[in-house]
């Protein structure tokens, strides 16, 4: 999806958000309040500047406008693969990242993660993912790897692995199945400024993910076993 | 993934320690988990292993450790990923070695 | 000598004073998804988590596999460390330590696994919010890689061996997608250069760096925690900002340098071919001067 069109759709009160090598940010107006708005388009790869930009501009909204609800835009094909990023070291650049935004959260800014086009992996674990809430459009791609490199690596056929992700929820990339899983909040049809607004009026405080994968019935093993440590029980079938 | 189960009846030997677990479940090795239970004496094998067709050995090699140690009340449940006879053998050994605080 | 790196996640254990364990392997909490794949479970799924002491103090740990999966992270795994950190935020221990082996998420499980290291990322961040410190050991043949590496730079502290590796995606994902040229992960040399402990310790990703010994990693844990309570556990918009201006310098001092030896002497090391060379102590002297993040 066009992220101006997108932009349009989310922010019908008006927005500045500028694209500079697949990186967005700007301003926009939600419900009458103002909203930081950055992310990513084009299927970004998640290089080391990028995962910087993005850091930057979250800091910037913690430091310059306190308070402020901050909107993540996800499309990217995750962590860019090239030498000079692991020698720089990609994953201090990206656990950077994911740390602004959990300050921001933790100093009451609300912050909310819609994937519009793709999210893979490591170019979505520290932005999208760290949201208080995460949401999708519909026709979003969200995935873990390609399923060529998938099957190199865990030496299971292909052709299992496409069977496999037809119709399976932990192989499937459709949203559904991450919105099953109590990865995705919800997913966004129609009106989708008034489920931005009510998303950000709405965000959760903790992470409710693990509980909701289990209300829902798509991640089923997890929350027993959270709550059993807590508890210092044995873990109870769902 | 193939499953094999094996009892031994009347066996002489309990241990009283809590549960213990030995080795891992990567390549060629398995992970032995060895727990005392009443089983009106017995002994209970259970094996779930990666590599399919091998039950004459398995038995031979559980049938050679239930000679060993005559264990009585006791489960052992293994994870296995092709390992060897003596592999097998050994981590058995361990496993019950670690129940008796011998070893490490 | 006990090696770290030889030893399997419980024999690291032994580094504690005293370990109990939490959802022991006996409770059998296996991977719900690994048998449509054929493959073998795990009866503690690759982690095992508990409470421990070290030194007089009360700690929480967690100890991955690296054998089991390459100690990749599935939902049930994922799950115990969440739930090992949240207990943290209600037990208090003195600090969080995770002994990390891993390649990350477990493709076996995908989507779960996604959702997992994120959920893991989220709890560690949570637990410094509280005030508890977390430390991360590095040492096993795996290394920390994938959704993981970030976790690990998620720490208060990081302790890592010179046969560690902290990085993001693997050298073969690398050169699968990119080419030979760009990454040959068979290139061993060139692999710890870029991400082994000796580099990643010179660019300041690490803060301690150790021999591959059970004491040594024991040693430098409470080191670790002793250092990391007496300043600030909790993220601050001031220490952001600070690391924002260290990696924007980083990428400006060295985002035009190809071999990770350049970087090394653009630090101003006077032999950077001799740095693989040196053992521990020497390294540790000749990096002293220069390291960045000292």
């Amino acid at each position: 999806m066009d992220w101006k069109v997108l932009a349009n759709a989310l922010f019908p009160g008006g927005h500045d958000i500028v694209e500079s090598e697949q990186f967005l940010n700007g301003t926009a107006r939600v419900d009458g309040q103002s909203v930081s708005v950055i992310g990513t388009t084009g299927h970004a790869p998640i290089g080391v500047e990028i995962a910087l930009a993005q850091a930057k501009a979250v800091l910037a909204t913690v430091r310059n406008h306190p308070g402020r609800p901050i909107v993540l835009l996800v499309d990217t094909q995750g962590q860019r693969l090239r030498h000079r990023d692991e020698m720089l070291g990609i994953n201090s650049y990206m656990a950077h990242l994911g740390k602004c935004i959990d300050l921001a959260r933790h100093l009451g800014h609300r912050v909310v993660g819609l994937v519009y086009d793709q999210a893979l992996s490591g170019g979505f674990i520290t932005s999208g993912l760290m949201a208080d809430a995460c949401y999708a459009l519909p026709d979003a791609t969200i995935r873990v790897m390609g399923l060529p490199a998938m099957a190199r690596i865990t030496k299971v056929p292909e052709e299992k692995l496409v069977e496999l992700a037809r119709s399976n929820p932990v192989f499937a990339p459709g949203p559904e199945n991450y919105l099953r899983m109590g990865g995705l909040q919800a997913i966004w049809e129609g009106d989708l400024a008034a489920q931005l607004a009510h998303a950000i009026a709405e965000a959760p405080r903790e992470d409710q993910r693990s509980a909701l994968g289990l209300l829902r019935g798509g991640r089923k093993a997890a929350q027993p076993v959270i709550e059993a440590i807590i508890g210092g029980s044995n873990v109870r079938a769902a | 993934m193939e499953t094999l189960n094996y009892r031994f009846e009347q066996g002489r030997r309990s241990l009283s320690a809590e549960p213990r677990i030995v080795g891992v479940v990567s390549s060629g090795n398995l992970e032995v988990l060895i727990e005392s239970t009443p089983l009106g004496g017995a002994c209970e094998v259970g094996i779930q292993t990666a590599a399919v067709g091998f039950g004459p050995i398995w038995q031979a090699v559980i049938s050679d450790f239930h000679e060993r140690w005559q264990l009585a009340d006791t489960r052992i449940a293994i994870n296995d990923m092709g390992a060897t006879p003596a592999v097998v053998s050994l981590r058995l050994d361990q496993a019950v070695e670690s129940m008796l605080g011998e070893g490490k | 000598m006990s090696s770290y790196l030889e030893a399997n996640a419980r024999e690291r254990l032994s580094l504690f004073d005293s370990f109990e364990e939490f959802i022991g392997p006996a409770q059998r909490v296996v991977s719900p998804h690994l048998a449509q794949l054929n493959a073998p479970v795990s009866f503690d799924d690759g982690v095992v988590v508990g409470r421990a002491t070290l030194g007089g103090l009360t700690v929480f740990a967690a100890a991955q596999e690296g054998g089991f999966m390459g100690g990749a992270v599935g939902e049930v795994h994922g799950a115990k460390l969440v739930g090992l950190l949240r207990r943290a935020l209600l037990e208090r221990p003195a600090a969080v330590l995770l002994l990390l082996e891993t390649g990350g998420v477990r493709l076996h499980e995908a989507n779960a696994g996604l959702i997992a290291v994120s959920e893991v990322m989220r709890a560690v961040l949570d637990v410094r919010a509280a005030g508890i410190p977390v430390v991360v050991l590095i040492g096993g043949s795996n290394g920390a890689f994938g959704g993981m590496g970030i976790v690990a730079r998620c720490a208060n502290c990081l302790v890592i061996s010179e046969e560690g590796r902290l990085a993001m995606s693997g050298p073969e994902v690398i050169e699968t997608a990119n080419g030979v040229e760009e990454f040959d992960s068979r290139d061993r040399a060139l692999v710890w250069r870029t991400t082994g402990g000796k580099h990643r310790y010179l660019l300041g990703d690490v803060q301690r760096i150790v021999e591959d010994s059970i004491p040594s990693f024991r040693q430098a844990a409470l080191d670790a925690i002793a250092e990391a309570r007496g300043g600030a556990v909790e993220l601050t918009l001031a220490g952001l900002e600070a690391e924002q201006a260290m990696l924007e310098q980083r990428i400006e001092r060295f985002g035009g340098l190809r071999e990770p030896a350049d970087i090394w002497a653009a630090l101003g090391i006077a032999a950077p071919q001799d740095i693989p060379m040196l053992d521990i102590d020497a390294f540790t002297t000749a990096a002293a001067p220069y390291r960045l993040g000292a």
